[in-house]
């Protein structure tokens, strides 16, 4: 065995492979990233809704980014049942506080946290989202009881432009 | 690549010949040596290639009429079914093309399945077979989204969201794939890309899958290496060939049935409403050749499992060779396996059964065990058959039972070995 010395020419290897991946990749991470959301898509962010019209006990389906978000207006009893739920009956534990500030206003993204189907309104064994597809059972504030789905519906960011126009996004 | 050498009789052949050989390639696929006991189960490799070329030319023409936008490919599809000349026969194809692609497919596997046409030396046959059957169900996924109906969205959204089952980086890859926050225009055009895109790499891959095939030969329903070419053998043309048409033509009857006769039993009523991203319907199913997958997902109660249970089921084939333990080819001298490849086979199609129902109750418990057995088929039963069973003496050569001559050197010596 001969004794390894690193010479010029090795040193050129190494330059010119290293240059080569930094080309490649920038080359390819365009043709990659061209499928990402696009600034129209984006520009879509936010929507507003007025629910003045939403009695108690009623749901609105509203698009946002092309998804369903539920707008549900909750009864005293929908909100007590809600809030008397222990964490530990949970499989994701979240407080009902936290998912609906207003406790009479739950808004969520009516989209199954397990292969993303729009769960049905006032179904299921807790009287909350039943998804058709593969059988999860949502309780009145969003959140899994029963079935595949890993998490609760998620809650999108929003806020009370005034007393009766939500902001989503 | 020929077993012989050879030159064109003509003066422009030979010139031609010698600058390219296309004339050297026409010859060896006419005289390849072909076992000469082929039954027709081994015709399916032919029906294949037909169906291949039937989905891509019907495609090619149903691609002059479509329009890939979200706001008017529903539209389009029922432009092409009741403007365009013919446009319903070239669509009623095309559909049940993707159908019959699925039933000549899983003939095939199958027959590789009972005469172990997977082993050694065909492995490689065998994983580029695998990677077609993987690009064949991304083609007739992507395929299905086109129309643009309920299912077409719906099937899209819960086949996409699969990818949300891996950790930390699945949101993202979904949202890539969607190029927005749900399936939507951007996601309708890259997938009408793609699926027009599939089946030339298909294409590329069968010439591979044939090049493979052609370097050992084809396997035979004794499952015996043989001499090539020798009594055993007879030329591709006319024999195989006359052989194949036939199989061909029986069919294309039944193809044709599904086409004049009944061209939507096999698809769902529910994609003849156009997509409607705030409504799911009632019950979504993939179409019937993804059945016993989609059962093997539903049957596992947890997402990220679920997804990789599915997964797994498919790519275990590529390791079949590998499984299999047994010397022994083809389950005629296996009559232990034998049975089994008959439960796997039942145990499939009640895969496929369930999981077209509702996922509760017995079907849930029933899909459960399905899928338990089919993994213990792979990873439990077919290593320990291979030490356990007792095989049948198999024979020197396809023609040694019935005239008593010309046994295969190669055949008798391996022969000696097992019996050691």
């Amino acid at each position: 065995m001969s004794e390894k010395k690193t010479n010029r020419r090795d040193f050129l290897f190494t330059t010119t492979y290293a240059v080569g991946a930094v080309g490649v990749g920038a080359t390819i991470w365009p043709m990659i990233d061209q499928m990402n959301p696009d600034a129209s898509v984006k520009a879509l962010a936010s929507t507003e809704v007025d629910v003045s019209a939403v009695n108690p006990g009623k749901t609105i389906t509203v698009l946002w980014r092309g998804k369903p978000v539920f707008i549900r207006r909750r009864t005293q009893d929908e909100i007590a049942e809600a809030r008397s739920v222990k964490l530990e009956d949970l499989k994701h534990p979240e407080k009902d506080e936290d998912r609906a500030a207003n406790p009479e206003w739950l808004v969520m993204l009516g989209v199954c946290t397990h292969l993303g189907c729009v769960p049905l309104d006032q179904k299921g064994e807790y009287n909350g989202w039943f998804c058709p597809c593969h059988g999860s059972h949502y309780d009145i504030s969003g959140r899994i009881r029963k079935g595949p789905a890993p998490t609760n519906m998620e809650i999108p960011k929003y806020e009370f432009v005034n007393a009766n126009t939500i902001k989503i996004g | 690549m020929s077993d012989h050498e050879y030159t064109p009789k003509s003066k422009f052949g030979k010139w031609f010949n010698d600058r390219l050989p296309l004339l050297t390639l026409a010859n060896h696929l006419t005289d390849y040596p072909t076992p000469k006991n082929l039954n027709y189960w081994w015709t399916f490799g032919g029906i294949l290639t037909f169906c291949l070329i039937t989905q891509i030319v019907t495609g090619l023409v149903l691609a002059m009429h479509y329009i890939a936008h979200a706001d008017m490919a529903f539209d389009s599809v029922e432009h092409i079914m009741r403007d365009v000349n013919y446009g319903w026969l070239i669509r009623y194809i095309h559909a049940n093309g993707a159908s019959m692609f699925f039933l000549a497919v899983y003939i095939h596997i199958f027959r590789s399945l009972f005469y172990g046409s997977y082993k050694a030396p065909r492995e490689i046959i065998w994983i580029i077979g695998i990677i077609i059957y993987l690009l064949m169900m991304a083609a007739a996924f992507l395929g299905y989204v086109l129309p643009w109906g309920q299912m077409s969205f719906w099937g899209a959204t819960v086949i996409t969201n699969l990818f949300s089952a891996i950790p930390l980086v699945g949101e993202g890859i979904v949202t890539w794939l969607w190029g927005g926050y749900s399936v939507d225009n951007p996601t309708l055009t890259r997938f009408f890309t793609l699926h027009y895109l599939i089946p030339f790499l298909i294409l590329g891959l069968v010439v591979l899958h044939i090049w493979a095939l052609h370097v050992p030969g084809n396997n035979n329903p004794v499952g015996i290496d043989i001499k090539k070419p020798s009594k055993d053998t007879v030329p591709f043309h006319p024999y195989i060939v006359i052989k194949d048409g036939f199989a061909l033509l029986m069919f294309m009857i039944v193809f044709a049935f599904f086409v004049f006769y009944t061209p939507n039993i096999l698809g769902h009523a529910d994609n003849y409403i156009e997509a409607n991203p705030l409504v799911t319907p009632a019950h979504i199913v993939p179409e019937w050749y993804l059945l016993p997958f989609y059962a093997i997902l539903r049957s596992v109660p947890d997402k990220l499992l679920g997804v990789v249970a599915m997964l797994s089921a498919i790519l275990i084939l590529a390791a079949l060779p590998w499984l299999d333990t047994s010397k022994i080819r083809s389950a005629v001298f296996r009559p232990l396996y034998r049975q089994f490849y008959w439960i796997l086979v039942a145990d499939v199609l009640i895969l496929g059964y369930v999981g077209a129902m509702p996922a509760e109750g017995l079907y849930l418990l029933v899909a459960r065990v399905a899928t338990a057995y089919y993994f213990l088929h792979f990873l439990v039963i077919l290593p320990v058959l291979g030490w356990k069973e007792k095989t049948l003496p198999i024979p020197l050569s396809i023609t040694e039972p019935i005239l008593g001559g010309s046994p295969n050197l190669a055949t008798a010596k391996n022969k000696e070995s097992l019996n050691k």
